[in-house]
């Protein structure tokens, strides 16, 4: 009788310590939020343009988090899913073409002696990048616009146009040279371009 | 369009790949010339006969990766890799152990991990040990005797007969231990005074070897003149197996003596011609010194502990699989900074 | 004897200096057009303050620095300004940019200036004005306006000026000349910015390949404090880190400037330019360009007008065109080539080399990296350049920053030596560049990030308080406007009352898709079949047909209420009638009979989802008329007439629903229309 005590009593008290030990680490080490959604959220382009069918950025993260492919993300593109494999380490899967496919970064532009002042675009636009009043027209900040395209659907007038982001002589840089046509003679047909894993 | 628009710099030195490959083989000739006057033909026939091989699986290789074969075979990385078996094997060695070195080495340990540039052992080494493991037998008994101790030494056409096996030739009577071996295994129940009785020996450290080592020796010096390798590998290799030897076998009637570590076997080859393999050794000074002193360390450790007489091959192998971490300690400290930044952290 | 100091690495090119130092400084004449580009330095580019069709005389500023970090640019001769234009200048990227053109006159008639004898009557704010005024940028090649150099922070005080006459980039003579046929200018160029930065000591660092440039230099300084130093001849010795490094011994810290260590380093060039602009007046128009390669016939050193176009003075000293020749601009380690002739020459253009084939021949290709280490040993700030080969190749950007990526210099040497002839410089270029977007861009997305939840959060409280408000009203109110409220939101269906966010998230991926599909098909239909396109054709129609109903439906409307409103409409409505019929003409060509096949599932999809956008904007606006009726009366008006619009809006889409539940009425109604 006095064993089966002893061990309960045994149990009881290892139990109660442990317990009083998770407890303690569980406010001491508190993780606030939840960082892998956050980290996710980082490598998103940010654009807020819902073409992976989440009312923005962060919503998404989430949804990955919880399992979701990583491979919704039109505007992020290649580099996006590269980087979330990364972060997740899963294998890099191919753009779900069903999202809508990679283009080049965009910026919106108002045909401004076309708009009417409906500010339909400016109640679209997820970063307040556009600027006007209800029968002023309306012009894009171009430095907050991301190029999500959310304002082209709402315009009564069809002003508003998708303008790919030209390359200046202050935003060029060096192509890598493994893309340089002077080089093209020594990549052969079967190499494999840079950075993709080997088979 | 007329003009070239071309990144720079523009001028570019007078140093080629090919180049550099081509003088290495070029300065294994004093070495070669000694094997073959002192142990007779078969390191010669050996060098051509693993050159070709190697030569010709470089070829394979590269039409079933469908590259150009002709840029490259020209940068003669294959009959470096081809030569350097043929001098490290043994000299009677049969063609078959030359055949397996070699082909292992051109397509398994260079062309399986991605060619030239990105092999992370020595394919040389990795051959060698390969057949080491495979075929002590036929690695520890085909090395020739010394011309001078034969009465009726083998020509050309006997030894090539001999190493192609399609004469009747018998072996043995052409071979004998080297003399690491000898003395290591001798000493154990004898004085020092009479292992060096044994004719292997000769009259300086180990008949024909000092010379052979004196060749490579002289090569490698000239390799250093030229710049193909700095001098930190070699010298802290040949330091630290010489400071080993002195320190545990300072008593030649116990171990090996320094003299016969330095001037036996493949040390020299292996200091200025293996362990010097950029692609496979740490990058900086620093690290060549370490990895340089690691093969030292090692090759007196293997050579006097292990059961293999020489140990060239495998510790350069066995380095070669400290190089990445060597390189990431040893970063050099770059200008502007207090500190070097290593092992991957970031310095204050 | 000062000691003299060595750094890591380091190069021995063939110098090359010969074929263009014999002769003396020659002037280049007045070409009958000059080019000057906005941005001949690093910062903002210049403000023009002259017109088209202004005459400007020589000397005259013809655009003003804008910024803080920026320099002014002046007419290198009189004449007229005929054009401010993109024209191609010389950048790497062969691209173009802004440029002031002006058709010179050949009188080279000076502006006013304003000379000054003695500099010491000026005090150092006065003198930094002036060089700022006169538009003086680093000559030696990277062109960081001097003024700003001169200003370091006020806490660094500098001890050592040091003038850079190193010169080690092979073919160039431009500095060795200037210093042996101007010296005095030189050391008085020095004295001047001693004066304003009242250092310790003086120094002017020549390597020593230049003997007539040192003899000259000590001549000059003789009477002064100033000390000549004659450095070992090795590239990159005249990299401002490598010579700080070579003459103090000091290194520049990470992430520092030399002033930060009581150093600052300046160009020969630019002290006469600096002594030029404060004795005489005379703004930075001209600069010494060494002219050399195999290509030009006259070689040698020519004092050239800024903005001369390149393919003038390439004829005036007898260009030999020929087949795979390179145009470099700068020397052969870091310059950049040129992919056509008609550039200006710029405030930086130390030299203009023209190679041959032979001279310079074409790169080989490369080779497989067998990690030699050469490009190691002579790297002058001691970095691993095939670890960041490695890096910058398997785009391993993160590391190639620990591995100090940003410390390189591009001097090229690491290039010059490897044995494989890989071009090393252009991968560390290619990561700097990828590092620097990813940069960008990671800052882009964090501005977006916090607009869009500030907007969210704006939206929401926003929300809230109508939401407030209208519990407050709801209250107060009478029972009759409750009632009527009631009313009109038993018209609307009830999911749709909801949350218009979630509507506009879902017509958003409708649009992908449909948008998706409109981009898909174009690149199908050439090898595929032609039903795929004309699906997506047929898909097209419909969208264009919706959208020129909605706006024939919205210019009906404004004709009746906002008639200045309705002409633009009228000419949005034609421009979409145009649309729709370019369609069908598309569709009936591909294969007319299939026209009215119109997929009829997702055309019900859109129409429901087209009624249930107006109608949840139905509701709105209802909503919006109570509390106008409450609280703007001003507004009522307005809004009452949108509601009436979107009445419209709503029973159109029920009908066309009601349509389209129809197949066979469908058909109808699409022959009918086309």
């Amino acid at each position: 009788m006095s064993i089966i005590l002893s061990a309960v009593l045994t149990l009881l008290a290892l139990a109660t310590v442990f317990g009083a030990i998770l407890g303690f680490a569980a406010i001491k080490f508190k993780v606030e939020g939840n960082p892998i959604v956050d980290q996710i959220d980082s490598l998103l382009p940010q654009t807020q343009c819902g073409q992976c069918g989440h009312p923005g950025c962060h919503p998404y993260a989430e949804a990955i988090a919880n399992g979701e492919a990583i491979n919704k993300c039109p505007p992020g593109g290649e580099a996006t899913i590269q980087a979330l494999a990364d972060l997740l380490d899963v294998e890099p899967i191919p753009l779900d073409a069903e999202h809508g496919e990679e283009k080049g970064k965009q910026v919106a532009v108002i045909r401004e002696d076309e708009c009417i002042g409906c500010t339909k675009c400016i109640q679209a636009c997820p970063v307040d990048a556009i600027l006007g009043a209800a029968k002023q027209m309306h012009t894009v900040i171009a430095e907050e616009c991301t190029g999500c395209d959310l304002c082209v659907e709402p315009c009564p007038v069809d002003c508003i146009d998708m303008i790919p982001v030209p390359q200046t002589i202050r935003s060029w840089s060096w192509n890598s040279p493994t893309a340089q046509p002077h080089m093209a003679n020594q990549i052969i047909a079967t190499d494999r371009a840079p950075g993709v894993t080997a088979q | 369009m007329a003009l070239m628009r071309i990144t720079s710099p523009h001028a570019h030195g007078p140093r080629k790949t090919a180049n550099l490959m081509r003088v290495v083989v070029i300065t294994t000739l004093p070495g070669l010339f000694a094997l073959t006057w002192f142990f007779g033909w078969g390191n010669l026939i050996n060098v051509i006969w693993c050159a070709l091989i190697a030569i010709a699986s470089e070829a394979l290789v590269l039409l079933i990766r469908k590259r150009p074969l002709g840029f490259y075979l020209g940068d003669y990385s294959a009959l470096v890799t081809g030569v350097l078996l043929g001098l490290a094997l043994p000299p009677l060695a049969p063609w078959w152990v030359s055949l397996v070195a070699v082909t292992f080495a051109i397509i398994i340990a260079k062309h399986l991990y991605g060619g030239m540039g990105y092999n992370p052992f020595n394919p040389a080494m990795v051959g060698f040990a390969l057949v080491l493991i495979s075929f002590p037998v036929a690695m520890t008994t085909n090395w020739a005797t010394p011309v001078a101790l034969l009465e009726n030494p083998m020509g050309f056409l006997d030894t090539l007969s001999v190493i192609f096996g399609f004469g009747a030739q018998t072996v043995d009577a052409f071979t004998m231990a080297t003399p690491l071996d000898v003395y290591k295994h001798e000493i154990a129940y004898s004085t020092a005074l009479d292992v060096v009785q044994n004719p292997v020996f000769g009259n300086f450290v180990a008949h024909g070897w000092e010379w052979v080592n004196i060749g490579f020796l002289a090569g490698g010096l000239f390799l250093l003149y030229k710049g193909v390798f700095t001098w930190h590998t070699p010298v802290s290799m040949l330091a630290a197996l010489a400071v080993m030897a002195l320190a545990f076998g300072w008593d030649a009637d116990q171990t090996t003596p320094p003299l016969l570590h330095l001037f036996a076997g493949a040390t020299m080859l292996g200091a200025f011609f293996i362990a010097t393999d950029p692609v496979t050794a740490a990058v900086s000074p620093q690290g060549k010194l370490i990895y340089g002193a690691g093969i030292g360390i090692l090759t007196y450790i293997i050579r006097v502990y292990g059961s293999y007489p020489d140990a060239i091959a495998f510790s350069v192998l066995l380095m070669n699989f400290a190089a990445p971490l060597i390189d990431l300690y040893t970063q050099p400290r770059t200008y502007g900074y207090a500190k070097a930044k290593r092992g991957g952290k970031e310095s204050e | 004897m000062r000691q003299v100091w060595d750094f890591h690495g380091g190069i021995h090119p063939k110098e090359n200096k010969t074929q263009s130092s014999q002769s003396a400084i020659a002037p280049a004449g007045i070409p009958p057009q000059l080019v000057l580009p906005l941005q001949q330095h690093i910062g903002q580019p210049a403000e023009p303050i002259v017109q088209v069709g202004d005459r400007v005389l020589k000397g005259q500023m013809i655009a003003e620095a804008h910024g803080p970090v920026s320099v002014a640019i002046h007419a290198p001769s009189s004449g007229v300004v005929s054009a401010m234009e993109i024209r191609p200048v010389p950048h790497p990227s062969g691209m173009s940019d802004q440029c002031i053109i002006i058709d010179t006159d050949g009188k080279d008639e000076w502006c006013e200036l304003s000379p000054c004898e003695d500099y010491a009557a000026l005090t150092p704010n006065e003198i930094l004005t002036r060089i700022r005024q006169s538009g003086i940028a680093g000559m030696g090649g990277a062109g960081f306006p001097t003024e700003i150099k001169l200003h370091p922070p006020r806490h660094d005080k500098v001890n050592t000026l040091i003038l850079n006459g190193a010169e080690c980039e092979p073919y160039i003579t431009a500095d060795d000349r200037l210093m042996r046929e101007r010296a005095e200018e030189i050391v008085l160029g020095l004295e001047i910015m001693a004066y304003i930065l009242r250092p310790g000591e003086c120094v002017i660092g020549i390597e020593d390949n230049k003997p007539e440039a040192i003899a000259a230099l000590r001549e000059a300084a003789k009477e002064t404090q100033i000390e000549i130093v004659v450095i070992p001849t090795k590239y990159p010795s005249g990299g401002e880190k490598q010579l700080i490094k070579i003459l103090t011994g000091k290194e520049v810290p990470n992430g520092h400037i030399p002033a930060d260590i009581g150093v600052m380093c300046q160009n020969v060039a630019t002290a006469a330019a600096v002594y030029r602009a404060i004795r005489y007046g005379e703004p930075l128009i001209s600069r010494v360009t060494t002219l050399t390669g195999d290509c030009i016939a006259q070689k040698g050193n020519q004092q050239v007008l800024i903005g001369t176009p390149i393919e003038w003075l390439l004829e005036q000293n007898g260009y030999l065109a020929q087949k795979g020749s390179r145009l470099v601009m700068g020397g052969p380690m870091m310059g950049f080539t040129l992919d056509a002739i008609n550039v200006p020459v710029v405030k930086t253009t130390n030299c203009l080399l023209a190679a041959s084939y032979k001279e310079l021949p074409p790169p080989q290709p490369a080779q497989a990296c067998i990690r030699c280490g050469m490009c190691s040993e002579v790297c002058p700030a001691e970095l691993l350049p095939q670890q960041l080969y490695w890096f910058s190749r398997g785009q391993e950007f993160e590391k190639a920053e620990h591995h100090n990526l940003f410390d390189c210099i591009e001097c090229g040497a690491c290039s010059y030596v490897c044995p494989s002839s890989i071009p090393l410089v252009q991968y560390y270029r290619y990561a700097k560049g990828e590092i620097r977007q990813i940069q960008a861009d990671q800052e882009k997305s964090n501005q977006a990030r916090e607009r869009f939840e500030f907007r969210q959060e704006r939206i929401e409280r926003e929300k809230e308080e109508k939401e407030a408000k209208r519990k407050a009203r709801a209250e107060a109110a009478a029972k009759a406007q409750a009632a009527k409220k009631e009313a009109a939101a038993n018209k609307a269906p009830e999911p749709v009352a909801s949350n218009d966010k979630a509507a506009a998230i879902q017509a958003a991926l409708q649009r992908t898709e449909a948008k998706k599909q409109a981009k898909e098909a174009p690149q199908k239909a050439t090898g595929d079949t032609q039903a795929v396109t004309l699906e997506s054709l047929q898909k097209k129609l419909i969208s264009a047909e919706d959208k020129y109903s909605k706006m024939q439906a919205a210019w009906q409307d404004a004709q009746v209420n906002n008639p200045e409103r309705a002409e633009k409409l009228a000419s949005a409505v034609t421009s979409s009638k145009d649309n729709v019929e370019k369609i069908k003409q598309q569709i009936t060509e591909l294969g007319g009979d299939n026209t009215a096949a119109v997929p009829a599932g997702p055309s019900i999809e859109e129409l429901k989802s087209n009624l249930e956008k107006a109608t949840g904007k139905l509701q709105l606006m209802l909503d919006t008329l109570e509390d106008a009726k409450q609280n703007h009366p001003d507004r009522v008006e307005k809004l009452e007439r949108a509601v009436e619009k979107n009445r419209t809006r709503v029973s159109l889409a029920e009908a066309a629903l009601r349509d389209a539940d129809n197949p066979q009425k469908q058909t109808e109604s699409t022959e009918s229309e086309g």
